[in-house]
């Protein structure tokens, strides 16, 4: 999950690590207000989980409360990228003497945490690697080593960054790693961390990007699940415990196991291609033990999409069995029904594995005129994808 | 032969006594698994029944080993445990933990993976968030059906459990030698590289069916490794070609970060390798056939 600046910002603050005076404003009113306390020049920042968001004119000065009401007025509401603004964040100018980079991730390949640093700060520092790859420093870290003053300040110094700054620096960094192991982060990013006019040294920014499987020991991070940018359908699915991401096309996906459900997306969008480019509508994992309750969760949620004009259920029997999936499908269309739900859209059902034949044997027997089986997976895809051009 | 798992291999348990373990238990014994044990610190010196064979449940993963002499550990223990049975294991340096567990914190994998190598390397890990490995007619280490196929020359090694099951249906009548499910997280600790290795010393293995799917570049360096060390044809599949980028699709791991690990660069990875990629499973099935046939 990646944090706005502000989350990231106060997540600094709470760890000790020095960041400027500042805060979020969902009103240009409370932009006012925090202005007022912040006194002087500040900075209006829209918050936006995508970059560019300076050129688009989302970042603005603002001398004094009520040019900040009007910056946060004109910021507040604006599409950057396809993001609306619904926050902005204020802070405190600071008088900018250098720019450097900084990060703590994870580094998958290696299999361990990565620090990268670099005198170069201010810009994407993938570009510093291409264009001046001695400027970066990339450091592996011994996970259960970590990071304590030796080699806080063995990055410091290997980075080239300035001796008279080492000592605020070592502090910022090992600050920075306690944040990065206590929030199960798997980036703190800072960029740039800036030396200011009187020789301060401070994060300007906060990119931050938590794990998600780490949030059992974490219930304070879910103040952090953006409501205002979920999707509905993933919203609703999410509360039903259902592994699901909307996506822009009109074939409604069901599937058990996240590979399976993946290569469902593709093989349909392959196959609409013969069908003037129909495209799945949605990403459903429904998992190994697929019962008739989750599969009517899932059906509610995916049948719930406007765009979706077809169906494709796509199951493969590994310690499931079809027979209960087939009798999980027909309970779930009489649930449905039962619920009040008319269902309009036609389903195609792919069953193979563990017990298909006994599966397909139970969809027959049901003959519901929405649900219409084939056996294979490529076939099947064909089926939904035509039946969605159809509909569409 | 076949790798990691024979039918030698003595397997303990971890968690055996929760849903989990107790229901894949009873299916790893089923299959005709040499299944010897639990591990519960809880429940040590009690045994549990299984439809007849009846198991004991130790107080370590050491001390099951000491009595039974197992080599391998399937791990069913809840993300918040995770950590510290893994580590418990690579300490009694078992030769091979396979952790089931998914969700397990990715804080919590490298910590272990660091453990691992601070040990000395004894302790082969597959997982987390796997579906563990099978030899077909010698063991079956985790949850992958037995029923679906039996023993010949494929090998397979595959990021997704459900992808596996549909390869090793469609290819039932060719048989395999080991199916590996090495997990859909972030970090995980048997990696394609380490199966296709072992699958190029296995005498029983004759071609390889490798599964991939979008988010990292374990795929590209495995395409790199193919290509300089492998004799054996080579069959892929990768999915995930319409993912948008920055969404998790389902495994933690499976996600494009910016222009990076997605399908396309892995496919053309894969293909300067020399290796076959299949556009869907059944195609890539449809190839593997085809390398069998010429064998």
């Amino acid at each position: 999950m990646d944090l706005y600046e502000y989350q990231g910002r106060a997540l600094f603050e709470r760890h000790g690590v020095p960041v400027l005076d500042g805060g979020v404003a969902t009103t240009p009113e409370e932009a006012r207000e925090l202005a007022e306390r912040l006194g002087g020049k500040v900075v209006v920042k829209a918050q936006v989980k995508v970059g560019g968001r300076g050129k688009a004119g989302g970042v603005k000065l603002a001398d004094g409360a009520d040019e900040a009401f009007a910056r946060a007025t004109d910021i507040l509401g604006m599409d950057i990228k396809g993001h609306t603004v619904h926050k902005v964040m204020l802070s405190v100018t600071a008088d900018i003497a250098e720019e450097y980079y900084f990060s703590f991730l994870l580094d998958r390949a290696n299999r361990t945490f990565l620090c990268i640093a670099s005198t170069a700060g201010g810009m994407e520092i993938e570009q510093v690697a291409d264009e001046d790859p001695d400027k970066v420093l990339k450091l592996p870290i011994d996970a259960i080593k970590g990071v304590d003053e030796t080699v806080a300040g063995e990055i410091a110094d290997r980075a080239g960054f300035p001796a008279d700054l080492r000592d605020q620096l070592v502090n910022m960094f090992v600050k920075l790693w306690a944040a990065f192991v206590a929030e199960d982060a798997t980036l703190v990013e800072v960029n740039p961390l800036a030396r200011i006019g009187d020789g301060t040294v401070l994060a300007l920014d906060a990119k931050v990007t938590l794990d998600e499987n780490a949030g059992f020991r974490h219930p304070q991070h879910e103040e952090y699940v953006d409501v205002n940018a979920v999707d509905p359908l993933e919203q609703a699915a999410k509360e039903k415990d259902l592994n699901y991401v909307k996506l822009d096309g009109n074939v409604g996906i069901i599937g058990n196991g996240a590979g399976l459900v993946m290569s469902t997306l593709d093989v349909v969008a392959y196959a609409g291609e013969n069908y003037g480019g129909m495209k799945p509508a949605n990403f459903l994992d429904i998992g190994g033990g697929a019962s008739a309750e989750v599969m009517a969760n899932g059906l509610e949620i995916v049948l719930g999409d406007a765009d979706v004009k077809s169906v494709f259920v796509n199951v493969f029997g590994g310690i499931t069995a079809c027979d209960e999936v087939a009798n999980g499908i027909v309970q779930a269309l009489a649930m449905l029904a039962s619920r009040g739900e008319e269902v309009t859209k036609p389903l195609v059902v792919r069953l193979d594995g563990n017990n298909a034949e006994e599966g397909r044997r139970i969809l027959d027997e049901a003959n519901h005129p929405l649900v219409q089986r084939v056996d294979t997976m490529d076939g099947a895809a064909d089926k939904a994808a035509q039946l969605a051009a159809q509909g569409a | 032969m076949a790798i990691f798992l024979t039918e030698n291999s003595k397997v303990i348990v971890q968690g055996m006594t929760g849903s989990e373990g107790m229901k894949h238990t009873r299916r790893m014994l089923a299959s005709g698994t040499n299944v010897v044990g639990g591990v519960n610190p809880r429940k040590a010196g009690t045994k549990v029944d299984f439809d007849g064979t009846s198991l004991p449940v130790f107080a370590t993963v050491a001390e099951a080993m000491a009595e039974t002499g197992a080599d391998v550990s399937v791990l069913f223990v809840p993300p918040a445990f995770t950590k510290a049975a893994v580590i418990e294991a690579i300490d009694a340096e078992i030769p091979l933990a396979v952790v089931i567990t998914e969700g397990v914190p990715v804080h919590d994998s490298v910590s272990f993976w660091a453990h691992a190598g601070a040990k000395g390397n004894k302790t082969r890990i597959i997982g987390p968030n796997c579906p563990g490995l099978q030899s077909p007619g010698k063991a079956n280490a985790g949850i992958i059906p037995a029923d679906i196929t039996g023993a010949g020359k494929i090998g397979l090694v595959s990021k997704s459990g459900t992808l596996t099951y549909q390869l090793m249906y469609e290819l039932r009548d060719i048989g395999f030698s080991t199916a590996v499910g090495i997990g859909g997280d972030p970090v995980i600790g048997t990696t394609h590289i380490d199966c296709l290795k072992a699958f190029e010393a296995d005498p029983e293995t004759e071609a390889i069916v490798m599964i991939g799917e979008i988010g990292g570049d374990a795929e590209e360096r495995a395409a790199e490794f193919i290509a300089e060390h492998v004799t054996k044809p080579v069959v892929a599949y990768i999915a995930g070609f319409t993912a948008p980028p920055g969404k998790t699709m389902g495994h933690a791991g499976a996600i494009i970060s910016g222009s990076a690990g997605t399908a396309d660069a892995k496919k053309v990875a894969l293909e300067a390798a020399g290796v076959k990629v299949g556009k869907t499973p059944s195609e890539t099935a449809k190839l593997m056939r085809e390398v069998v046939r010429g064998l």
